[in-house]
């Protein structure tokens, strides 16, 4: 029989010891995750470092990066906080890209919405994004009322809220289904939606992206969606993600036509029905934007 | 802090000199003892949530009419008509209430599938608006829309295929109106009411109108008996008008009117001073006085005007009304008064006005003499209901400095009306009779009008007989720091110093006179009993 040999001082020191596998898992002390402590992040003195880091560092990166244009912001124009902002996802560089074009009067006194699981899963992690970004855990695959708990009392403090309902960055830059979280959270605090389109950030730094590819970003803003206490959870959903869709069509087209697909249920859904190349074959073909002929073929006739 | 009510204040030997508008610049005046300064109103509060406050109005219409949304039929075609640029003034900041209201009624058409929509500027024989004015208007959003849909048009009263002759009132009065909203299922009227003598039946019956209708109600005649056009009941200018709006009803043409009232809060931070009191000028507003106004003392007229006519208002909505033309109205007209009344009482020997730098008709452009005569005699004289704040025989005093100087662009014919017409004769009944149909028929000016950015060539007629009732009730006119040889081509009289103008006014009304001066900004309606 062989012998463990016993730890090197350096080890001791420096790896932590295991749990003996033989003993039972008692009840999760862990101080990550949706259990990790963020109310240091928003004491006055750290919401001051964080002001001057989000307007000398982040916002002029941003505009190098990023160069955003926003849009439409006249429509939260007569708002006050305490607001949820909700926006598609695909990038990293979408909080950013938030919060340097969110008005001043929203952009300090602002908490983002993170995905426990990978944002406070470590504790420099946890640190790091509570800090510098003021996030917020939030929890992505299972209930948790700690989480839940937060983000209501936060927004009933006053606090603005940023989110991205779609619960995590788009694989392929497409947009996802919503959770409802969000409408769940307006319900309970009555607090406005304000939906959000991104558009461009997905170039820029993807998940699968190993750097930044600096492009131009896009931020439309919708009209404020107000939620009382009888509104159905998924209903509340489907109106933020159809707001979002009409966003990115009135984007692209203007808004009285986007308005008026919109009224007949027509507005393209940023959403695919399945993820299949079918799908995103259909949206870069040129025949699905209803031209007459393939392009190729006549480019390949006229040479 | 509520806002306080407009009063009237007696100047005594501790009031501070009062703060007059001299077109792109200020004067402290030094008013004799015993002059009364009326004082307008403070702002009232805007409403916070304007959009909302619209949606409300769209769904609960005032007077015999139905929501907006149950009037929409998917096969209709309606025609959304709105103010142009002379409302408001200065332009508002973004957004403007325009754009609020047509987005709202854009979106309500779309939900209802109305295919078939026009948007029209109601110009009358205004200048068309520039893009970048209509941009302003609409909102980025609406003007893109319709400018690529071809929906956006503007009213051209010169276009005889595109008039539609609906009929002659009861006193004979012609009307004819632009052809695509005459004959749409439905007109969506968009109104600001900045003064009480927009709005009503006015907004279609003149705004969508030609010349062969405008004349009926746009004369001498009718100026001289509207006691004040500023004042619905008694003026005869809106009684035309409702006359050819009953007309314009009894035709089957339906109008959805929906009007708007602003607060008087019209100028941004830096110009705080504007807004307040003398008295009460702290030292920021006494630093940012003494800088704008020595600035402007060295700056050119041209910069000047540029800098001012970049201001834009930070306007508050404080009313907005859907539904049927005159019961709208008749609420429009309570907010109106609401803000801008004060009651006064007794008449004055001499009425002094500071003329600014802003008139309904040179939006982005230049103040000319004629708009000089237009915005005091036309405008400021009128700005009572009861009876004229000066008496029959008095003197108003303008304070302006009335250069020569016109926009050729813009004003093109109130160029040959200065050089042709006053030369010949200031009267405005012997004007009307010898050369309004001359200009009103050049083929030059009607060319301009349709296809640049020109008034219409009668447009400086009518500017003209605004002033007609004051003319005709006044003994005197004199203008304060105006260039003596245009003031006198007008047929004023010219002074360089308050001091002096009072003096030339006593030869008139006689010594020891009384003295009123009618305190803007904002602006204030006077209730003279």
């Amino acid at each position: 029989m062989k012998l463990m040999r016993p730890n090197s001082k350096v080890s001791l020191l420096l790896s932590k010891p295991l749990r003996p596998i033989t003993l039972e898992e008692g009840p999760s002390r862990s101080k990550l995750g949706s259990n990790y402590d963020t109310a240091w992040s928003r004491r006055y003195g750290v919401r001051l470092l964080r002001a001057m880091l989000l307007d000398t560092i982040v916002r002029p990166g941003v505009e190098v990066i990023a160069s955003p244009e926003i849009k439409n912001q006249d429509r939260i124009d007569h708002l006050s906080a305490p607001v949820i902002f909700a926006a598609n996802h695909s990038s990293h560089l979408d909080t950013p890209v938030v919060l340097s074009t969110l008005p001043a009067r929203f952009r300090h006194r602002c908490v983002v919405g993170a995905g426990a699981d990978y944002f406070f899963d470590k504790r420099w992690k946890a640190i790091l994004w509570s800090g510098v970004l003021s996030a917020i855990p939030i929890e992505r695959s299972k209930p948790s009322r700690r989480a839940g708990e937060l983000a209501v009392k936060l927004v009933k403090d006053g606090w603005n809220l940023v989110i991205f309902p779609e619960g995590g960055r788009s694989p392929d830059g497409l947009g996802q289904q919503h959770k409802t979280g969000v409408a769940q959270l307006a319900i309970r605090t009555n607090a406005p939606i304000v939906p959000i389109y991104l558009e461009g950030t997905y170039e820029i730094l993807n998940k699968a992206s190993k750097r930044f590819r600096p492009g131009k970003v896009t931020a439309s803003y919708g009209a404020p969606i107000y939620a009382s206490e009888s509104d159905d959870p998924r209903e509340l959903t489907k109106t933020v993600q159809a707001a979002i869709d009409r966003l990115a069509d009135e984007l692209h087209s203007d808004f009285l036509s986007a308005a008026r697909r919109s009224a007949k249920g027509e507005t393209p859904k940023l959403a695919p029905t399945s993820r299949g190349w079918i799908e995103k074959w259909n949206r870069v073909s040129p025949l699905s934007r209803g031209e007459k002929e393939n392009r190729w073929p006549t480019r390949l006739f006229n040479r | 802090m509520s806002p306080r009510p407009g009063f009237v204040l007696e100047v005594d030997r501790s009031t501070p000199p009062t703060l007059f508008w001299h077109g792109e610049g200020f004067r402290l005046e030094k008013l004799p003892v015993g002059s009364r300064v009326i004082y307008p109103p403070e702002p009232l509060a805007g409403i916070k949530d304007p959009r909302s406050a619209i949606r409300e109005a769209l769904d609960n219409p005032t007077g015999d009419s139905e929501p907006l949304s149950a009037l929409l039929k998917p096969n209709m075609r309606v025609a959304v008509c709105f103010d142009d640029v002379s409302l408001p003034l200065p332009q508002m900041q973004a957004p403007d209430v325009r754009q609020l209201i047509i987005e709202e009624v854009l979106e309500r058409l779309a939900q209802a599938g109305v295919e078939d929509i026009r948007l029209i500027a109601a110009l009358a024989l205004h200048r068309r608006m520039t893009d970048s004015e209509l941009e302003h208007a609409l909102g980025k959003r609406v003007y893109e829309a319709a400018k690529s849909a071809e929906i956006l048009t503007q009213h051209d009263a010169e276009d005889k295929e595109n008039l539609l002759f609906i009929g002659k009132t009861d006193r004979g009065e012609e009307v004819e109106l632009n052809k695509y909203a005459a004959t749409s299922d439905l007109i969506i009227y968009v109104n600001i009411n900045l003064v009480s003598m927009d709005g009503g039946h006015k907004s279609v019956a003149t705004g969508l109108a030609s010349y062969r209708s405008l004349r009926h109600h746009h004369n001498v005649k009718t100026m001289v008996h509207s006691k004040s056009f500023m004042d619905r009941d008694n003026s005869e200018l809106h009684s035309s008008n409702w006359r050819m709006g009953k007309l314009i009803k009894d035709s089957g043409i339906k109008i959805y009117q929906i009007e708007t009232t602003l607060n008087t809060n019209t100028f941004p931070s830096q110009f705080a001073f504007l807004q307040k009191r003398e008295w009460e000028w702290g030292l920021k507003d006494r630093a940012s006085f003494l800088a704008v106004s020595e600035s402007l003392k060295f700056t050119p007229p041209w910069a000047a005007r540029k800098i001012f006519q970049n201001v834009k208002s930070p306007y508050g909505l404080t009313g907005v009304h859907a539904g049927e033309v005159e019961a709208v109205h008749r609420k429009t007209l309570e907010n109106v008064y609401k803000q801008q009344q004060v009651d006064v009482t007794g008449q004055t020997d001499i009425l002094t006005i500071g003329l600014p730098f802003i008139g309904p008709y040179n939006v982005n452009s230049i103040m000319n003499p004629i708009l000089v005569h237009c915005l005091g005699l036309g405008y400021f004289f009128n700005m009572y209901k009861g009876a004229p704040l000066v008496r029959k025989g008095g003197v108003v005093i303008l304070s302006h400095p009335n250069r020569p100087e016109f926009d050729p662009t813009f004003h093109p014919s109130y160029i040959d009306f200065f050089d042709q017409v006053l030369p010949e004769s200031t009267d405005p009944l012997v004007i009307e009779k010898k050369f309004e149909e001359r200009f009103a028929t050049d083929p030059w000016y009607i060319h301009l009008y349709r296809h640049g950015h020109a008034y219409h060539g009668v447009h400086p007629f009518y500017m003209w007989y605004w002033g007609a009732h004051a003319l005709d009730h006044l003994g005197g006119v004199i203008i304060l720091g105006g260039d003596p040889k245009t003031t006198r081509r007008l047929g004023y009289q010219s002074a360089s110093t308050m001091a002096d103008a009072l003096e030339i006014a006593s030869s008139i009304v006689g010594r020891d006179p009384s003295v009123t001066h009618l305190h803007s900004p904002p602006l204030l309606m006077a209730n003279v009993h």
